[in-house]
């Protein structure tokens, strides 16, 4: 084996190292302009269909922060809903106070982001499955605990107040440009995190946990930096659905503390792909069809929506998105590296010298 | 068929009892096992020699059904059992004192014997018969084994194995991690084993203690064959050459492998 | 005179929470599941039960064999096929797994039985009256009866684990799979039989729960699968009689927090839960070997 002559032919001239395969500056423009679309909607179409995309978009933020939670920190939190809940209610406090709920938003997200601290403290030591029941009977625990408290609406819930006499074409409009700018931050926030040293240190952790350790790696810190972003996410799309159902009903069975909108999310990003941050927009996209079609059978979107995540997990585990990337190689939002040898040129499809992927946000491994 | 005694077993003797045929294991993107064959037959004592990381245990796993080669074949009395799982393996006779021990600690010595006796195949062996063997189980059948020192617990493996009635033991580095002296002890029971019709094929680091045992051996390195034959027909240096790698490989029955270049 | 009321309440609820608790330390203990499903399985045991005696009309006595009969067969066709695939793939696919089956059981239920809430009538007027000790002790028969029940599955599950054939080879497989493999077992039946045990415990559970109190598709997760798991953690994870431990302690619990005030009974069994979690992971009658 000629090893040693290959190096140092090869120390002397550049190994490039990027981000993707092809320019991403195409991917950032591309997102730039359906965002730009987007923001446009509501003097495009009616709101009727603004506030499903209301809908839609909050499903897409808890999706991104449910993925980044258990996809690139491996952590399986079944009550997400407590930060998603308490996000409402941290829009709903200011409001009866007086404080616009839109600019109530900030605090939804700082909110929940600061009482994943304490929540972190209780849960941080356990393994996989005792975290996911822990962290579901913590938001049971918040829950009820809540709904002890008769000033903000006790057991049944309140009317958000602070958008009396608006019109109501207006306050769709906000709602959904709320909901967009919290989504787009989700999404941007995350993409970004991970091509940050925290993504790299997250990588490192869910390749050998070990190992990463005795590099340096503080694990239980990136942990809780991810656990944290992902509640502030969590907290503000609850603020959103504050805004968006202009009421706040705790509850674990349809409330805003449901266990469901862990489902939603979850579901959404199995299916869509875990890991990727693809994944949840698809996998937002599938549930949105779903629940739109079979919006007349109740349960039956649950239903269904369940067992096509259990049929993926088993089947197809890197999701949808997964699939799409095995036969097309695409990547719209990389954190991955790949390594170039001297004299390859980029927009090379397969054939020879196909690049090694480095450390990239490929599925879980478990 | 005939059961020989373990030394001076012929060449030929009909149909081997367990045959292994141009074998690749791997580990994932390793190679653990480059093209392997042996042929074992009734009442031998088969030894696979090597030094660490040679294969030995990949080789003595795969045939008990713990690991899928990539090519090659197994063949067990006639039956190709090279998909069969490793369960079905034990049950049609093949069984395995794996390395390591590896005991049930929850469980009592006997409880760990029973383990072993529940889809045994009718013959001699039997909880009883074993105790027999090793005098010094039947007052401690209700002790748990992770308290007993590290020869008990071999006893206890190879009683395991044993109570299955198996027609083919294997024994994957039974001298890991024991006093030489317990060794020879432990390897002093063989005789007995072989007497009621078990064929054995073991694995082995210390050489010296597989060539006194062996009827057949074997040598690996970095999962090729390097030497194979009789212990009597080989010489100390020949087996030495094959352990570490010095000189060419050889994989004919008996054959001197050059010392160097021509 | 009530708080001693209360207390020996919650001591007999424990027994509840422990034939809840056992059939998911079973599965934990043996086959690293954490099944998220474990609570609405003992809904769907329940439901099964009112279904087989509406439509066939037997004595409520003989509902029982069946339902435990059917969960069980339920349980060992559910472990071959869907858990063993998602065991072989990994925790975090197993929690997946449960989980979706968690919730299109819940939606399942709720679609073909609606949300009302439905109970198991027992038909027989000694199980639905109580009797009294002293001045002020007042305790109902049905509740003992549970009790009793939880006691002799705890002991038949021992006796089963720690002396009969299959028994052995679950804590063999539980110990050494490989190991086992090699001497002759199939895990993966070893695995359905320890799913078919834990489930004809879980359908003992359902019925018992439909008996003292109403169940609806919720059920499985607003109260049982969070009882169960906090009477699991509190007890001890790995030990059978830990789980009864656990129960008595979370039902003592509950039953003090609703003497403070009614709305409190099941934060305080939360509380509780939280607090173990905290201070002994492990449990209160943690050993240092699996049992």
């Amino acid at each position: 084996m000629s090893v040693t002559t290959d190096a140092t032919v090869r120390s002397e001239e550049n190994l490039r190292v990027t981000r993707s395969r092809r320019n991403v500056a195409w991917t950032g423009i591309g997102a730039l302009v359906v965002v730009v679309v987007l923001a446009l909607f509501p003097y495009l179409v009616y709101s009727g269909t603004t506030a499903i995309m209301v809908q839609g978009l909050i499903v897409l933020t808890l999706a991104s922060m449910w993925n980044l939670l258990a996809g690139y920190a491996g952590l399986v939190s079944v009550g997400q809903q407590a930060f998603f809940g308490l996000g409402a209610y941290f829009v709903l406090i200011p409001a009866t106070h007086g404080l616009s709920p839109f600019l109530a938003l900030p605090i939804a997200a700082v909110g929940a982001g600061v009482a994943a601290f304490p929540l972190w403290w209780l849960v941080s030591r356990l393994r996989t499955g005792y975290f996911a029941i822990a962290t579901w009977v913590l938001a049971a625990a918040i829950a009820l605990f809540i709904e002890q408290i008769q000033s903000i609406g006790g057991g049944t819930g309140m009317p958000l107040p602070g958008f009396a006499g608006m019109d109501p074409t207006l306050l769709a409009a906000y709602t959904y440009w709320a909901a967009l700018v919290v989504a787009v931050l989700a999404i941007a926030g995350v993409y970004f995190l991970l091509r940050s040293r925290l993504g790299l240190v997250l990588t490192a952790i869910r390749d050998d946990e070990t190992a990463a350790r005795t590099s340096g790696v503080r694990v239980g810190v990136a942990r809780l930096l991810v656990f944290v972003v992902a509640a502030a996410g969590c907290g503000a799309a609850g603020g959103v659905l504050a805004i968006d159902q202009l009421q706040v009903v705790p509850g674990t069975s349809g409330g805003v503390f449901s266990v469901q909108w862990t489902a939603i999310m979850a579901f959404a990003v199995i299916i869509g792909g875990l890991g990727t941050i693809e994944g949840p927009i698809i996998g937002t996209a599938v549930y949105m069809i779903l629940e739109q079609t079979l919006q007349s059978y109740n349960a039956w979107y649950l239903i269904i929506l369940g067992l096509v995540a259990i049929a993926i997990a088993l089947f197809a585990r890197r999701g949808l998105w997964g699939l799409l990337d095995d036969r097309f190689n695409i990547r719209l939002f990389p954190v991955g590296y790949y390594l170039w040898s001297p004299g390859e040129r980029r927009r090379r499809q397969g054939g020879q010298g196909r690049p090694a992927k480095g450390a990239g946000a490929a599925g879980v491994a478990s | 068929m005939s059961t020989s005694a373990n030394e001076a077993a012929p060449a030929q003797q009909g149909a081997p009892l367990l045959e292994v045929r141009n074998l690749v294991v791997h580990h994932g993107q390793l190679r653990a096992l480059s093209g392997i064959s042996l042929r074992v037959f009734p009442g031998e004592v088969y030894a696979i020699i090597g030094a660490n990381g040679a294969g030995k245990s990949t080789l003595l796993r795969t045939i008990a059904g713990l690991h899928h080669p990539t090519e090659g074949s197994i063949v067990y009395d006639g039956r190709d059992v090279t998909g069969m799982r490793a369960e079905k393996r034990a049950t049609a006779g093949i069984s395995m004192v794996p390395e390591g021990r590896r005991l049930f600690p929850s469980l009592t010595l006997e409880e760990n014997l029973k383990v072993g006796a529940t889809f045994a195949r009718s013959g001699p062996w039997t909880v009883e018969r074993v105790y027999d063997l090793f005098t010094w189980m039947k007052d401690r059948r209700n002790q748990k084994t992770s308290q007993m020192s590290g020869g008990e617990q071999q006893s206890v493996a190879i009683g395991r194995a044993l109570v299955a009635n198996p027609r083919v033991l294997l024994l994957d580095e039974l001298s890991l991690g024991l006093a030489p002296v317990i060794v020879q002890r432990i390897y002093g029971m063989l005789p007995q084993i072989l007497s009621s019709g078990v064929t054995v094929l073991l694995v082995e680091q210390d050489v010296s203690q597989a060539l006194r045992v062996a009827t057949h051996l074997q040598c690996l390195l970095e999962g090729h064959s390097t030497l194979e034959g009789r212990p009597a027909d080989v010489t100390a240096e020949q087996v030495e050459a094959a352990y570490f790698g010095m000189g060419e490989h050889s994989a004919a029955a008996g054959s001197i492998p050059e010392g160097s270049e021509a | 005179m009530s708080w001693v009321n209360a207390i020996v309440q919650g001591i007999l609820t424990g027994g509840l929470y422990a034939l809840f608790a056992c059939g998911l330390s079973l599965m934990f203990g043996v086959m690293k599941v954490v099944n998220l499903a474990h609570g609405d399985l003992a809904t769907v045991a329940a439901y099964i039960g009112i279904g087989v005696i509406a439509i066939s009309h037997i004595p409520f006595l003989w509902s029982v064999p069946i339902v435990v009969l059917i969960m069980a067969v339920l349980g060992y066709a559910l472990q071959r096929s869907l858990l063993q695939a998602a065991i072989t793939r990994g925790e975090l696919t197993t929690l997946i797994v449960t989980f979706g089956l968690s919730i299109v059981i819940e939606n399942g239920l709720l679609q073909f039985f609606t949300a009302n809430n439905r109970g198991i009538g027992t038909g027989s007027s000694l199980i639905s009256s109580s009797f009294s000790i002293g001045a002020g002790l007042q305790i109902a028969w049905l509740n003992v009866v549970i009790f009793a029940l939880a006691v002799v599955v705890l002991l038949g599950l021992q006796y089963f684990l720690s002396s009969s054939k299959y028994g052995r080879l679950i804590r063999a497989v539980a110990d050494d799979r490989e190991a086992a493999q090699l001497s002759g077992a199939d895990y993966r039946h070893v695995f359905g039989i320890c799913a078919a045990v834990a489930f004809g415990t879980v359908a003992l559970a359902g019925i018992s729960y439909g008996m003292t109190t109403v169940v609806s598709p919720t059920t499985g997760t607003d109260t049982i699968l969070l009882f169960a798991f906090a009477a699991v953690v509190i007890g001890g994870l790995g030990s059978l009689w830990g789980t009864l431990v656990g129960g008595i302690v979370l039902g003592v619990a509950q039953q003090i927090g609703a003497q403070i005030n009614i709305s409190y009974e099941l934060l305080a069994g939360y509380l509780v839960f939280l607090a173990v979690l905290v201070v002994r992971p492990q449990g209160l009658t943690a050993r240092r070997s699996q049992s």
